[in-house]
């Protein structure tokens, strides 16, 4: 019973934080976001007794992937700090 | 107007064949005929504690190779993309990277070595308590990524990465052929004596090969953090 409880609380945080990275206005907040997902998901995996398939999603799901994005979201803001014009090329003497 | 209505409509179907899913699921009380039969012949088979990992590495050994493979694919289209050249950088001077706070750097120092430590025993214990290459490899590679953090300017070594990355995929396979060989067919763990059930020498090359994935793991993603932080030449 307990563990039903617990399932659902599990479920709905996933759902409001799924609909909150999906409005969020802040890319940032996104990312945040969606790796709480999965961190909540890995939570339900290790309720119904599958805990490396939880190892798994809290490792690669909420560590590495937030990671990743993180890395492109700074990689991906970077061009629009410089002078480049629209084929990407960084105009000489821009920086 | 539309399109929203049909948007509705789509989500609304999906729902509905999702419901018989929803309603029928729960833990069933007993395993099913399939199973039963690994529950029974895993540690029978292959003296393996773990039986996911029975499962993983020997009874779907194959996919599990096609898995490794397709992380491989994954990390060199990665490598090969995120170059200084292909980001359009040039050869434009990299920009000085704030340096990490004491508090960062201090619990680097602290965490590393217990981080690959912690990594190592996933994966070689992967036979016996949950967890295996893959969780263990990522964990390495969490603590890699935690060097990179503290230490902006600092690279991994290329070349070990490669090393290691290569050799162990290599060695995959060769345990692979040795079941062929030795045993009754490709990735066959008796190849190795079995040892007793539960010990750390145990399963035949179960461990063995959950610990060469677990090391190719870690060194690919390593690589495409490496990578991702985008000043490779």
């Amino acid at each position: 019973m307990l563990v039903d409880v617990a399932l659902l609380v599990s479920g709905i945080v996933m759902i409001a934080a799924g609909i909150g990275a999906v409005l969020a206005r802040s890319l940032l907040v996104s990312i945040l976001l969606s790796g709480g997902v999965s961190l909540a998901a890995s939570l339900v995996f290790l309720l119904m007794g599958a805990p490396d398939v939880a190892m798994t999603e809290a490792a690669i799901g909420s560590g590495l992937t937030t990671v990743v994005y993180l890395y492109a979201l700074a990689r991906a803001r970077q061009p629009d700090e410089e002078d480049s014009d629209p084929l990407g090329n960084s105009v000489k003497g821009g920086r | 107007m539309m399109r929203r209505v049909l948007v509705f409509l789509a989500v609304a179907g999906l729902a509905w064949a999702l419901l018989p899913l929803a309603l029928g699921s729960g833990v069933p009380e007993a395993p099913g005929a399939l199973a039963t039969a690994y529950l029974t012949d895993a540690p029978a088979d292959f003296g393996a504690a773990n039986i996911v990992t029975a499962i993983v590495v020997s009874y779907r050994g194959f996919d599990t190779l096609g898995e490794v493979a397709v992380l491989f694919a994954a990390t060199a289209g990665v490598g090969a993309l995120l170059t200084r050249k292909r980001l359009g950088l040039g050869d434009a001077e990299p920009e000085a990277k704030p340096a990490a706070t004491e508090i960062l750097v201090t619990a680097t120092g602290l965490l590393t070595g217990l981080l690959v430590m912690f990594g190592v025993y996933i994966f070689l214990h992967g036979h016996l308590t949950p967890g295996g290459g893959f969780q263990g490899g990522v964990v390495i590679a969490t603590a890699l990524l935690l060097g990179l953090l503290a230490r902006p300017e600092s690279h991994l070594s290329h070349g070990i990465l490669a090393a290691v990355e290569s050799l162990s995929g290599a060695a995959y396979v060769g345990m692979g052929l040795l079941g062929a060989f030795l045993a009754w067919g490709f990735l066959d763990p008796r190849a190795l004596p079995l040892g007793r059930i539960g010990s750390l020498v145990s399963a035949g090359s179960i461990p063995v090969i959950y610990s060469l994935i677990g090391l190719k793991v870690g060194a690919e993603l390593s690589g495409i953090l490496d990578a991702l932080k985008g000043d490779r030449e």
